[in-house]
């Protein structure tokens, strides 16, 4: 008798912890789902080193911009309209200084980094300090800054040719003498000192949270996340390592992502992102400058939008005054549908990847298939409001929200 | 003997995992003032939603007879049909509409084409705004209307649906006490027309004063109804039925060791209306807190005691601040909450929920928020340590949950504002300023509560307490100051003081003004 109490008990813990898992992991499982789902109707041909080397380029500005946009998020659901605008202007700067003035590349690429930081300060100014709401703010500068993009390009398509330039966003890691051969080595040992690091991480951080007595989690759960990502990166760098290696665009992208990863997780300064979205008023009282934590919001999207415009430029190696036009959509998109809170408060950069990658998947796999863009914006419209839906009625049902 | 109006029997409902009632019954005859008490979470609530048809029927079992008949609501709509209304805790009421617009809200009067009648509409709205005592125009937006007449509004609203029955879940919570008095004067005179009605409340006072039984509730289950004339129907009486144990002294006994040192002066204290800088709320108010005193403030609302608090708290409140403010002697000038912190003052607010807690998110993140630093190393929070923190501070605390990883707002009335009250001993302050500190908690939770002020106190701490319930001041304090409209009308020894004596200071002084 006491033994079918026991596994009744211990079924309903499992069913409990299933659902946990599901809901924790939702994302991950459906982003495997379209990956699966994609190779197999594309034959294949979206596991081929070129194309999982280019999801990475081409969803690079998607990921950086959608950094920033979380931190706006974050304060309670704002946005920024303006990034696609400070891509177009940013972008345009690059262009004219380096092919039509001939400055020194680094040179432009600090000014064009100071300009995105000045657009981002103007519209923080006004959003934290002077409190006009943030849709207002950005939709004016969307329009202000798309015209003065327009401007500087003096409405014309400008090149870039400038290979320091090029080179500083878009070229590709090769190590002499260790690169040569068919098989770029560099791309794999960076892979496998990566997947060491991850594994030896784990076990640091158990035999920390055992020193000091603290709650652990199941070794099994531990080390099966930390093989499983460990194994990812491995078959990354192993399929980098057949086409070209490791791009520096991959470089900025994984950095860019580390750092706003380890300021919302791990810093006091990001946890107050996460109490303004949830209780401005509360935050306030506890002794946080939440004007503060407004501006630098903005401050650093717009940071963040003049580094995207560089990428971008360097990428599509030139620059007109349509560039850039509704960006912004694609990382407001990653966002909600990597389970950021339309509300504030909830939201990780690890979400915000799986979005991106999602939206990038379903781009390339779709494009493999010769699938035309029109199709392409009715399947990602779809993918977000059906992400949203998830995540609300399963956070209904869990008692939360 | 008159007509049973209301009569659910053995009423049981679960939600996953708790049974929220457990065989409840409940008698209600025509024309009385029925109240329903009990801790929070007992089931009152619960029990009135099953009434009204928030739980349609099915979600439950029992049965409900009103009038008379077996009723099977499946929504409030159905409830409403008979007559019964439901006011909420929260008022439902949308600020930037009229109170015409408010009353018939669903229910809006149209012409023969289908356009809403705009002039019967408030033609109508001002009948039954004269039946309650609210002499404002219809069109006033709802907004520029108290919290004392907007809770008119929801009962002429009720009006205005024919109501027979009607439950007003806490409706003086919100209100001070001549507002609340006002309320219940008004249910009272109703009882001539025929009005039934439900109330629940957690004030004690206010029970005795209009109720004419009283069903007490507790974890789930009816535990008896007591008649006014029949049984002994005192506040002790109910609170041993509430807590299944009778509770001689409601404020913990507490050695007075107030020290000779002042901690906290406040010289000329002078607060400006944020919107309306014209407006002083606080005038010349001049007051100081010794090291191990609890010292309490009485007023009615709108006395500026809030803003005053608020105002000294780092400039959270007000306009144009002028005064001097010393602490342990020197002056110092705070700018803004983090300041004050600094200076070791800690503002626990009134209203925990909008401006206290960070409610989707969890007790240890809640806990830290005020003091981020100490769990930081270099700016980088220390998990672990965060973690253990937490834990330490739900355990002196005594809050009751499952683990601190839980949602805060999932937590009951009393829990949350042990886990406020956490977060701001988490700052170390040496000036603690607790705004309605026991506000909608039970009485069990009040309780400890007043405990951790004892223990405060005990380590030569100060106690700043905002209340305005005047037995708890009268219990808690050393001295008490009494304000009205933003003035510091008398400074009392609460020894000496009586609940008629600090009354007759405020209602002397809204006399003359």
């Amino acid at each position: 008798m006491k033994v079918i109490t026991d596994t009744n008990k211990s079924q309903r813990r499992f069913s409990s912890k299933m659902f946990d898992f599901l809901r924790k992991y939702t994302m991950v499982i459906a982003l495997v789902a379209v990956f699966v789902l994609f190779a197999i109707l594309t034959d294949g041909r979206l596991v081929y080193a070129q194309n999982l080397s280019n999801l990475m380029l081409q969803n690079g500005y998607v990921l950086v911009m959608a950094c920033g946009m979380l931190l706006c998020i974050l304060t309670g659901g704002n946005i920024d309209l303006s990034i696609g605008s400070v891509i177009c202007l940013v972008g345009g700067l690059a262009a004219v200084m380096i092919s039509n003035m001939s400055v020194n590349p680094i040179l432009t690429i600090g000014i064009c980094l100071l300009v995105g930081l000045l657009v981002g300060v103007w519209q923080g100014y006004w959003i934290g300090y002077v409190r006009i709401p943030p849709f207002i703010t950005t939709l004016g500068g969307m329009f202000i800054f798309r015209g003065l993009g327009r401007l500087a390009l003096d409405n014309k398509t400008v090149a870039i040719q400038d290979s320091t330039f090029l080179n500083i966003f878009t070229a590709y890691i090769k190590v002499p003498g260790l690169d040569d051969g068919e098989t770029v080595l560099s791309a794999l040992i960076v892979g496998i000192v990566a997947a060491v690091l991850v594994v030896l991480n784990t076990m640091k951080n158990r035999r920390e949270r055992a020193k000091n007595g603290y709650r652990q989690n199941s070794a099994l759960a531990d080390y099966l996340k930390a093989g499983v990502i460990a194994a990812l990166i491995l078959v990354y760098c192993y399929q980098l390592s057949q086409y070209r290696g490791i791009s520096v665009m991959l470089v900025w992208v994984l950095a860019i992502c580390l750092i706003y990863n380890f300021i919302t997780a791990k810093t006091a300064f990001g946890r107050y992102f996460y109490a303004v979205g949830g209780n401005e008023k509360a935050t306030k009282l506890s002794g946080i400058n939440t004007n503060k934590i407004y501006f630098i919001a903005y401050a650093n999207m717009g940071l963040l939008a003049g580094l995207c415009g560089l990428l971008n430029a360097a990428r599509v190696g030139s620059v007109n005054g349509n560039t850039g036009t509704s960006f912004e959509m694609d990382a407001i998109g990653a966002c909600f549908i990597g389970g950021a809170s339309a509300y504030g408060g909830s939201g990780t950069i690890g979400g915000v990847v799986i979005g991106a990658l999602l939206l990038g998947v379903i781009n390339m796999g779709m494009s493999i298939m010769g699938i035309g863009d029109s199709w392409q914006y009715v399947v990602k419209g779809g993918v977000l409001l059906v992400a949203v839906i998830f995540d609300v009625v399963t956070s209904r049902k869990s008692g939360k929200g | 003997m008159s007509k049973v109006l209301l009569e659910m029997r053995s009423i049981t409902k679960e939600f996953p995992g708790v049974k929220a009632l457990d065989n409840v019954n409940l008698k209600v005859e025509e024309g009385e003032i029925h109240a329903l008490i009990g801790e929070n979470g007992a089931g009152k609530s619960t029990l009135m939603n099953v009434l009204s048809g928030t739980y349609p029927v099915g979600s439950y079992t029992g049965e409900i007879y009103y009038d008379g008949k077996l009723c099977q609501f499946k929504t409030q709509k159905d409830s409403e049909a008979q007559g019964i209304v439901i006011i909420h805790q929260e008022l439902a009421l949308i600020p930037l509409l009229s109170i015409g617009e408010n009353m018939f809200l669903g229910n809006e009067i149209r012409n023969k084409m289908g356009y809403i009648d705009w002039n019967k509409t408030y033609y109508e709205a001002e009948r039954h705004m004269e039946r309650v005592g609210l002499h404002e125009s219809a069109q006033t937006l709802v907004k520029d209307i108290g919290t004392g007449k907007q809770q008119l509004v929801e009962i002429a609203k009720a009006f205005s649906k024919k109501v027979k029955l009607l439950i007003l879940d806490e409706p003086t919570s919100s209100l001070n006490d001549e507002d609340a008095k006002m309320l219940l004067d008004l249910l009272i005179e109703s009882k001539k027309s025929g009005l039934t009605s439900i109330i629940i409340t957690h004030k004690l006072n206010e029970i005795i004063y209009c109720a004419d039984k009283a069903t007490i509730i507790r974890d789930g289950s009816t535990i008896e109804t007591l008649v006014k004339g029949v049984d002994e129907f005192s506040e002790d009486r109910i609170i041993k039925g509430m807590v299944g144990r009778s509770m001689e002294d409601r404020y913990p006994h507490r050695e007075h060791k107030v020290q000779d040192q002042v901690s906290l002066e406040v010289k000329n204290w002078t607060v400006h209306h944020p919107l309306y800088p014209e407006r002083v709320v606080d005038d010349h108010v001049s007051f100081h807190v010794h090291k191990g005193e609890v010292v309490g403030f009485s007023g009615l609302q709108g006395a500026g005691r809030t803003e005053l608090a608020m105002s000294i708290f780092g400039h959270s409140y007000g306009t144009g601040i002028s005064g001097e403010l010393y602490l342990n002697g020197e002056k110092v000038n705070l700018k803004s909450p983090e300041d004050a912190i600094r200076h070791k003052i800690a503002y626990v607010t009134e209203d925990r929920k909008t401006n206290g807690l960070i409610l989707d998110e969890s007790i240890r993140f809640n806990t830290t928020l005020a003091r981020l630093d100490k769990v930081c190393r270099g700016g980088v929070i220390d998990t672990d340590r965060e973690v253990q923190v937490a834990e330490d501070m739900r355990k002196e605390m005594g809050t009751k949950t499952p683990t601190i990883e839980q949602r805060i707002g999932n937590l009951s009335g009393g829990n949350q504002q042990k886990a406020l009250l956490g977060k701001w001993m988490f700052t170390e302050p040496d000036v603690l300023i607790m705004d309605e500190p026991t506000r909608g908690i039970d009485v069990g939770a009040k309780y400890d509560i007043y405990c951790l002020i004892n223990d405060m106190v005990s380590q030569g701490k100060s106690v700043v307490m905002i209340s305005s319930e005047l037995p708890e001041l009268l219990g808690m304090c050393d001295r008490i100051y009494v304000m009205n409209e933003g003035r510091l009308l008398a400074e009392v020894n609460a020894a000496e003081a009586t609940q008629e004596n600090i009354m007759g200071y405020i209602i002397r002084d809204a006399a003359r003004a």
